[in-house]
């Protein structure tokens, strides 16, 4: 685990940046902002000591997932958007739902007794997590991955189906 | 000291976020970032669970991990399909913005 004041910093960090990508009007600036936010979540996630998620969420998101996106908004030539007459009703509508959803939330984590408690310490000094989650990834869910790989698939079929220019 | 609850909270308000941005914002690139968020903020409470469950032989609940393993490949598909739809989208309505693609409104 890391130290608390560590945490905190990265936990501000990705959700300023989170906060950045709604808030930016600019699409590739809102790109950027979503692979910081997904760095801090990385973080995040080694302070629980699940390294082999965290490299996956940086190679995934970092990685992949976010070059798609800058390329795609290259590719459209997207600037930023035209400011439009706001509907205000709508959008104080969003916020508040947005808000009510968080309230519930966070009531059913105040009210959760587990939540007040830290974590426990983990007795064995190294852990070997990449192992462990391959060893269940090959054994006990051996069916989702096979499932996964089929879905991949068909993304990838369909992917290219839908991005063929028609020829007549 | 860190608790459960501060993991979980964090988590929460990563969804509130991205909840906000999908209905807010009327560009549909930015909708489905906003979608990413959220499937993010469940990915932090799940991982923060399988740390918190310890098993009897001393290790973390990895089975959470594997979901989240899951997760990120279904959520790394639906970003492929969804970037080829808008372009696809692009290509016959020359817009990305939301309000303009009302034909299947009711």
């Amino acid at each position: 685990m890391m130290p608390a004041w560590l945490f905190w910093i990265f936990a501000l960090f990705m959700l300023i940046f989170g906060a950045a990508v709604v808030i930016n009007r600019n699409p590739v600036a809102s790109a950027l902002s979503l692979v910081v936010s997904f760095l801090g979540l990385a973080a995040l996630f080694m302070s629980l000591d699940a390294y082999f998620i965290g490299i996956i969420q940086i190679l995934v998101y970092a990685g992949a997932v976010m070059v798609l996106f800058l390329f795609i908004i290259m590719l459209l030539d997207l600037r930023a958007e035209n400011l439009r007459r706001i509907n205000w009703v709508a959008s104080a509508g969003g916020v508040a739902v947005a808000l009510a959803f968080f309230v519930q939330v966070a009531c059913v984590i105040g009210n959760f007794k587990a939540a007040a408690q830290a974590f426990p310490a983990l007795p064995q000094t190294r852990s070997d997590d990449v192992r462990s989650v391959g060893l269940l990834l090959f054994s006990q869910y051996n069916l989702p991955l096979q499932i996964i790989g089929v879905l991949v698939l068909v993304a990838t079929i369909g992917v290219i189906i839908l991005s063929r220019r028609e020829t007549r | 000291m860190v608790t459960l609850g501060d993991y979980l909270l964090v988590s929460a308000l990563l969804f509130t976020i991205g909840f906000a941005g999908a209905m807010l914002r009327r560009n549909i690139i930015i909708i489905l970032m906003s979608l990413e968020l959220m499937l993010n903020a469940a990915n932090l409470s799940l991982v923060a669970f399988s740390r918190f469950h310890i098993g009897p032989d001393g290790l973390p609940n990895y089975s959470a991990q594997v979901f989240v393993f899951f997760i990120i490949t279904v959520a790394a598909a639906e970003v492929a399909v969804g970037l080829a739809i808008i372009v696809a989208l692009f290509r016959s309505r020359q817009t990305t913005h939301v309000e303009d693609l009302t034909s299947l409104k009711f």
